[in-house]
């Protein structure tokens, strides 16, 4: 059983054809890395999967399940986890509200008017443990106004992972980081176990490339080239698409 | 049988009343996003003005231009002076709309005091057309035909004119049109002055017809609301037969079920919203 | 502000909202309190949607008068209190379940003009189906409740009504604001996508938190009935919303002291402006505009802001932390 596969997935807006006959599979545990030019329509694919865009024909089974008409919100109970291009977090709270917010979107206790967030201790725990895997359990009472960008994108990938996701979807985690940023993210993405399947869009290869083990490439919707590392590195498309035809 | 055709006309010039009121309000939203809470008070503001000019003895069509260059005027103080200080802001706008439509209430409630006011009709309009072997009231028949021809002027100045394509581009996508070197800002002044200028015009037409009185303009603006979610905004078209349907549903629901009236009128502006949110002619809303 | 400090202001407040009947002499300032009660009832429910969820209503009113209406033309017809109050109470939660599928097809402005449409529909109803709700002369009750005898008739047993449940209402506002739900709602206030990304039913909550507003408007319009033992469709007019609205954003919206200290603010003015000015409604839109334009955060938030700034100045750089509303949870 497969952890994702997507068969002939097609989205058009209007007269613009943004997906073309996509298909995908990844394994489960696998790390997978979709890369292609701007307006490849990779984030696009990404919607999809999350359920943020309908497709306008084909289909997405997560390990085995067809998802496609399943509502966006219920994605999250069926273990897929998301990170944004765009940092959109909970500005005015603290760093460990919002692990706990994104713990609490999974849990009953959300639609509880009663009871005391702040005294959850077991939901306070889950979330200090989140922000330890990401190394900022010593902040974790600061507010996220007040943080660095690195330090949020590693709070986005804390509440992501709070979340246990069997799938996690990347959408350029490496986008507007630092050079020692970056090596930590690197890390840390390394050290994610392989019970969590990964699938990560991003432009910088130089750290990107050695977390995959298989790499998609799209152009226009499509995909064009498809395998391992340097499988697609020597393939004569790739530099078709990279340095135009 | 009579009755039907008096309420049909009546019906008529009330839906250009309407096309008069809502123009400035739909182009208003549809290029500044906001709804304009004060455009019952420009149309009451207007009215008592007209009625002021008229009983000091100006001819009928100069009270009315005077009155709605008073309200372009007025109109264009509020857009610079105090909506511009919140662009962006669309929210705050629509507040700041609302509490200025409870000043302008009160301060016509002060000089004009609660009598309602009635100016007679002008005296070149006085009197019936007879067509088709039936009488029509000759004002409200002119009133139509004064719709329709500034809704030909509006429309050929949003179509034909350069203006009129700087407008489009500003109603489709103002950040964009920025960045091409439209003066969105500008058009903003210009488009909440026409607006309000059209809604003063159009009290003044309705003076004879409607009277002035306090709550005039809580009894405009929802109409101007309807119709404009109805038609669609950012829509002329849209604007058009929505005013006229809410002409006749207002008419005829009157004489039909004097109680609920009112009630009727939102009902198919709530069709609508649930139905098709973008109103018949419109875009999806933003 | 320290635990302890936090405590004693509280239990301050308390004994003086309980005393009030006692060293306030005249009745007409009695009144005057419990008025301000049940509006800070009115403008907490609004602040539900306007703060926590992020949503503004201008169509509050209806709700507010269909309470009053319900309850006041079933007393008209001679059903009793035990009756009148729990229709009422249940006819506005339908309406405001009715108002929330409807409105909440949008947000933002769509959002504001549907429950302003909403709200007019129910004045227009109130107005002119004279049969129904007896027009513009509106629906006159004889008596108050009176709860396991107690006479309400007096304005002190009034106050002290009022006082009770404007208690409840406010311990039920703390409870919301700390709550798991509490904490969703202004989730999707803040990142609606990302609420929804995160397993979040973002539609569900604001429609319960609809229900939530429409039970405490619906209690602030039955004391209103009562209080003035009359209503009409002036009640359930745009200004009212208007009114309500003012008190929530004058008072400030990130707290719950706000929309209290914004519905003392509106009233104490209405009614002292009143003695001296006939145009309320002028006074009314003037400090509207003024608050929006200037200070739109709130007049107490911007008043405390301007506050710790000149404090700030004149103890030459040092500063303690200014004052802060002690039910200011969760954030």
């Amino acid at each position: 059983m497969t952890a994702l596969a997507l068969k002939d997935l097609c989205k058009a807006f209007g007269g613009l054809q943004v997906t073309r006959n996509v298909n995908l599979s990844v394994e489960p545990g696998e790390r997978r890395l979709i890369i292609g030019p701007n307006g490849a329509g990779k984030t696009t694919l990404f919607n999809q999967i999350t359920g943020d865009l309908k497709p306008s024909s084909g289909s997405i089974h997560v390990f085995g399940r067809d998802i496609t008409r399943i509502a966006s919100r219920q994605r999250a109970h069926i273990g897929i986890a998301r990170t944004y291009q765009i940092i959109t977090l909970f500005a005015r709270d603290t760093l460990l509200r919002n692990v706990m917010l994104a713990l609490l979107g999974l849990s009953p206790l959300r639609w509880n008017p009663f009871v005391d967030l702040e005294r959850q201790e077991h939901l306070r725990e889950r979330a200090k443990a989140a922000l330890a895997r990401v190394g900022l359990a010593d902040i974790a009472e600061r507010r996220l106004s007040e943080t660095s960008y690195g330090e949020r994108r590693r709070v986005e990938i804390a509440m992501a992972l709070a979340q246990e996701p069997k799938l996690l979807l990347l959408d350029e985690p490496f986008a507007g980081l630092s050079a020692d940023e970056r090596r930590d993210v690197r890390g840390l993405l390394a050290g994610i176990p392989r019970e969590v399947t990964i699938i990560m869009i991003e432009h910088d290869m130089d750290v990107a490339l050695d977390l995959a083990d298989r790499i998609t490439l799209l152009h226009f919707g499509e995909v064009i080239v498809e395998g391992t590392r340097a499988e697609v590195v020597e393939d004569p498309r790739t530099r078709e698409v990279y340095l135009g035809a | 049988m009579t009755l039907w055709l008096t309420l049909g006309v009546n019906s008529l010039a009330l839906g250009g009343l309407l096309f008069l009121l809502s123009a400035g309000f739909s182009l208003i939203f549809g290029l500044m996003r906001i709804p304009n809470l004060m455009h019952g008070s420009f149309f009451m503001l207007g009215a008592y003005l007209g009625a002021t000019f008229l009983a000091k003895g100006m001819n009928f069509w100069l009270a009315a231009f005077a009155s709605a260059a008073a309200m372009v005027v007025i109109g264009g103080a509020i857009e610079r002076l105090l909506l511009r200080r919140l662009a962006g802001q669309e929210l705050a706008q629509v507040l700041l709309t609302l509490g200025l439509s409870f000043i302008v209430a009160d301060l016509c409630l002060m000089i004009w005091t609660g009598d309602p006011i009635q100016p007679p009709t002008p005296p070149q309009l006085q009197g019936v057309l007879q067509a088709f072997g039936m009488f029509f009231p000759l004002y409200r028949v002119a009133v139509v035909g004064i719709a329709v021809a500034v809704a030909i002027a509006l429309w050929v100045m949003i179509d034909r004119t350069r203006l009129g394509a700087m407008i489009r581009a500003g109603v489709d996508d103002a950040p964009i049109a920025r960045v091409m070197g439209i003066r969105v800002s500008q058009l903003f002044t210009l488009i909440f002055c026409l607006g309000a200028g059209l809604a003063a015009f159009a009290g003044v037409m309705g003076a004879p017809y409607l009277s002035v009185y306090p709550g005039l303009d809580a009894d405009m603006l929802p109409l101007a609301l309807i119709v404009v979610i109805l038609g669609g905004t950012g829509s002329l078209l849209g604007a058009l037969v929505g005013s006229f349907i809410i002409g006749f549903l207002y008419n005829f629901g009157q004489a039909m079920f004097p109680d609920l009236a009112y009630v009727i009128l939102f009902l198919p502006m709530l069709l609508v919203l649930v139905l098709r949110p973008q109103g018949l002619f419109g875009r999806v809303v933003p | 502000m320290t635990a302890a400090l936090q405590r004693a202001a509280i239990v301050l407040a308390l004994f003086v909202l309980a005393t009030v009947p006692v060293w306030v002499a005249n009745p007409y300032y009695v009144n005057i309190a419990s008025q301000i009660l049940f509006w800070a009832i009115f403008a907490l429910a609004l602040n539900v949607l306007i703060g926590y969820a992020g949503l503004v209503s201008l169509g509050h009113a209806g709700l507010f008068g269909m309470a009053g209406y319900t309850a006041g033309l079933l007393l008209a017809a001679g059903y009793g209190h035990w009756l009148a109050i729990p229709a009422a109470l249940v006819a506005t939660v339908a309406t405001a379940a009715i108002f929330a599928v409807l409105s909440l097809r949008a947000t933002g402005i769509g959002f504001l003009m549907i429950t302003l449409a909403l709200g007019q529909i129910l004045w227009g109803i109130a107005y002119r189906w004279a049969s129904l709700t007896n027009g513009d002369n509106g629906v006159n009750v004889g008596s108050r409740p009176a709860p396991f005898g107690f006479s309400l008739a007096g304005a002190s047993s009034f106050y002290y009504a009022t006082l009770v449940v404007f208690l409840l209402c406010l311990v039920s506002m703390l409870l919301f604001v700390r709550s798991p739900f509490g904490a969703a709602l202004r989730g999707t206030r803040d990142q609606p996508r990302r609420m929804n990304t995160l397993g979040y039913n973002v539609w569900l909550c604001r429609f319960l938190a609809f229900l939530f507003s429409g039970v405490w408007t619906a209690t602030a319009g039955l004391l209103f009935l009562y209080y003035n033992q009359f209503v009409s469709p002036q009640i359930v007019a745009l200004q009212t919303s208007a009114e309500a609205l003012l008190m929530v954003i004058s008072g400030g919206t990130a707290t719950l002291l706000g929309p209290i200290a914004g519905a003392a603010i509106v009233v104490v003015m209405k009614n002292v402006v009143s003695a001296y000015v006939e145009r309320w409604n002028l006074v009314l839109g003037v400090i509207f505009v003024a608050i929006i334009s200037f200070m739109p955060e709130g007049l107490v938030p911007g008043c405390v802001r301007l506050a710790r700034t000149g404090y700030r100045a004149a103890r030459g750089g040092r500063a303690r932390p200014a004052l802060s509303a002690p039910t200011e949870a969760g954030r």
